[in-house]
């Protein structure tokens, strides 16, 4: 009995571990036959993304592309790793946002297409196509979309307090004080604690570029004087009360869009279908301007949101996966499909010619909505992002949630210092070479 | 010979379950809580991280982490809240259901028992919009009588604000556990001490709450356990507050470390950390109570 049961345990134990550590071997793709009937798997959560494939599938009978929607950029992540882990069970094509991708290729979650994909950088602005060559020859995915940061405000309520759309972050602040003493309900924005990835494209338009690459190692910024900066600007604001220091994507914030107590919005390019949401009654009030700047004389912008195509170090197919990779993301039909149905903002530079020669409908009043989104995208400082962007940003989850509960502007300063011993102990700890 | 091998031919397939599905996966923690991934260098690329063994390493980090020890707490205060309140309130209703035998009856258990079938998690999106200031109903109506009700997300209220869905949603499964027991009590005894001379209040501290110790014994247990495991509801009501931390329970921080972080190696750490603590408590606990509880049935 005992023998038995101890075997039973043996082999039940095997399997697991078979499981669990079979893995990077699917490197070297068969040769490619033209004719071969393929069935790629591909993990989105873009809305409609399968009515832009069926595109695709319609044109290409012998590289048939399923969608699998996903959750969210996090969710799809977490899933893919664990799927690297095993094994097995990874899609063939990922959408992956810009931040993650140090993330994925240092878990050798997604291959190097610079082959198969051929020249494709003239096609794409330099922020995003750094972001998915990490500064090098390696090509770990094609940009898809990207998220210039806009700002967004309730003209009817500027017009009605006498406040001039800001120029700069003091013009910000006075009119931030201007609202909110007009009606101490209103207020022209909010800090939120649960959104990093905000504060980090607030911070790249100030100049800072949390991670870096110096020769062999990683460098780590993120409580540098640019980014300081933008720390004690919201800190003031909020310590003062003039801002509120409430999340933002909550029922409460909705309501406030809604009914006209959240005046202002730090949005991106994708924030119409956000507002189109969550206030649709409001359709109509709303405008939208370039981002306040630090220096009216050097107009500069951040990024917010945005993510790539990239093919999974498990694909069986690379080279076809490859090419559907850079037709969804390059071929003016699937830039159409992508701005019109999968209502994304595509990161190709000829995007604004060929799909967006109309306005979000949200913004019909607005018929210079993407001539201002290029040029919000032209002006997008580089941002460098590292291997564990991940443990950053929910270090930004903690020490911004205190400070912005505590309302003490010194306390937003002393945040960044966390998510700073936070983010090189990690890296430190994990065996990364880390400078300085 | 057949009739030997016949017992562990029917034994198969729950221990192959049990091999598979909870001794495996529990090995397999333990395994993955004494290794690493070791990085060098940039650590971009195939080949440049390795899993090697780490040790204890891991157990230090995660006890030492300045995150843990303040979440251990929070969930002790936490406890000290729900369990008491929420087994309270079962047993006084249960009393008093099982007190009046009246015909509304059905209809107040089953509302009561209600609560328990909706999922924790709804439970938690439920609430959290009866607790934002600005789309909840109950602010508003107290706003229109005068009372500035306080933030219930806000730092001083928050743990009271997760305890209650706990309690909102556990009273009446415990309450069903303990009317089922006082239901079984024969009737006898109550007639017995009603002759006596014993009031309905004297009935119930006298005979019903002992006779029914063991059942109080088995929710306090299940209270406990579900207590430490704490997870669903902070869970989803942190995205919508600044006080609830992506560390507030010691789960949270297990799902953190794993999925957040992608370190699943001090995730497994702290799981076994945390199974260890509440194998512990409860068996401290029933061993301590067990016996003296268990023996009045005899």
């Amino acid at each position: 009995m005992k023998k038995t049961l101890a075997s039973v345990f043996a082999a039940a134990l095997l399997l697991t571990a078979t499981a669990c550590s079979s893995g990077d071997d699917s490197d070297d793709a068969p040769a490619a036959d033209p004719n071969e009937k393929v069935a790629l798997t591909y993990w989105s959560w873009a809305p409609n993304m399968d009515k832009v494939v069926e595109g695709w599938n319609a044109a290409h009978p012998n590289i048939q592309v399923t969608v699998n929607k996903q959750d969210g950029g996090d969710p799809a992540v977490a899933k893919l790793l664990t799927a690297i882990k095993a094994g097995s069970g990874a899609p063939d094509v990922m959408q992956a946002e810009y931040q993650k991708i140090p993330t994925l290729v240092a878990a050798d979650a997604v291959a190097d297409i610079a082959k198969e994909a051929g020249d494709l950088k003239a096609k794409f602005p330099e922020s995003a196509w750094n972001a998915v060559t990490l500064g090098g020859e390696a090509l770990y995915g094609v940009p898809q979309d990207s998220g210039p940061m806009m700002f967004f405000y309730r003209s009817d309520v500027f017009d009605k307090a006498g406040v001039q759309v800001p120029k700069t972050w003091d013009e910000y602040a006075a009119a931030a004080r201007k609202i909110h003493q007009a009606n101490p309900k209103q207020y022209l924005g909010t800090f939120s604690s649960n959104d990093p990835g905000w504060f980090a494209g607030l911070s790249q338009q100030a100049g800072a570029s949390w991670w870096g690459v110096q020769g062999e190692s990683w460098t780590v910024a993120i409580n540098d004087a640019n980014t300081k900066k933008v720390a004690d600007f919201w800190g003031g604001l909020v310590q003062e009360g003039v801002i509120n220091n409430k999340p933002m994507y909550t029922p409460e914030w909705n309501a406030a869009l809604n009914d006209g107590t959240q005046v202002g919005w730090l949005g991106a390019v994708w924030g119409p279908g956000v507002l189109e949401g969550n206030a649709a009654s409001t359709k109509g009030k709303w405008k939208t301007a370039l981002l306040p700047n630090w220096d009216a004389a050097a107009p500069a912008n951040g990024n917010w949101g945005g993510s790539a195509t990239s093919v999974t170090s498990q694909s069986k197919h690379k080279a076809q996966a490859a090419e559907f990779v850079k037709w969804l993301n390059t071929d003016p039909a699937a830039l159409k499909a992508l701005a019109g149905t999968a209502n994304v903002y595509p990161a190709a530079t000829d995007a604004t010619s060929v799909a967006l020669t109309q306005p979000p409908a949200f913004f019909s009043n607005q018929p210079d909505f993407y001539t201002l989104a290029a040029e919000a995208g032209k002006i997008t400082k580089p941002f460098t992002y590292g291997p564990n962007v991940n443990v950053a940003y929910s270090s930004y989850n903690d020490a911004f949630g205190k400070a912005a509960e505590g309302k003490q502007a010194a306390g937003f300063g002393a945040a960044l210092d966390t998510i700073q011993q936070a983010t090189v102990g990690d890296l430190k700890n994990a065996g990364f070479t880390v400078a300085g | 010979m057949r009739t030997r091998g016949a017992p562990y031919a029917f034994l198969a397939p729950a221990l192959v379950l049990f091999a598979a599905f909870l001794a495996a996966p529990v090995l397999y923690a333990g395994y993955l809580s004494l290794r690493r991934v070791k990085v060098s260098g940039l650590g971009l690329g195939a080949g440049a991280r390795t899993e090697v063994w780490a040790g204890l390493g891991n157990y230090t980090r995660s006890l030492t982490d300045p995150e843990f020890v303040p979440s251990v707490l929070r969930v002790g205060a936490y406890g000290l809240v729900v369990v008491p309140v929420m087994l309270g309130l079962a047993l006084i209703l249960a009393l008093l259901l099982d007190g009046g035998r009246t015909r509304v009856g059905t209809f107040t258990r089953t509302s009561i028992f209600l609560p328990y079938a909706v999922p924790a998690v709804i439970a938690s999106l439920l609430w959290g919009f009866l607790y934002l200031p600005r789309v909840s109903p109950i602010v508003d109506v107290l706003d229109r009588v005068g009372i500035t009700a306080p933030d219930a997300l806000s730092s001083g209220w928050v743990l009271y604000a997760v305890a209650n869905i706990a309690v909102w949603g556990g009273t009446g499964f415990n309450m069903i556990v303990l009317y089922t027991a006082l239901r079984s009590i024969p009737t006898d005894l109550f007639e017995a001490a009603r002759i006596d001379g014993a009031s309905d209040i004297q009935i119930a501290l006298r005979i019903k709450i002992p006779i029914i110790g063991p059942s109080l014994i088995m929710t306090f247990l299940f209270s406990l356990i579900a207590t430490l495991q704490v997870f669903a509801e902070p869970m989803t009501l942190r995205p919508l507050s600044n006080t609830i931390s992506t560390t507030w329970t010691p789960l949270m921080k297990v799902y953190r470390d794993a999925f957040v972080r992608n370190d699943i190696y001090s995730a497994a750490a702290t799981s076994v950390v945390i199974a260890a603590a509440t194998f512990v408590i409860s068996y401290g606990f029933l061993k301590l109570v067990g016996s003296r509880a268990f023996s009045q049935e005899s």
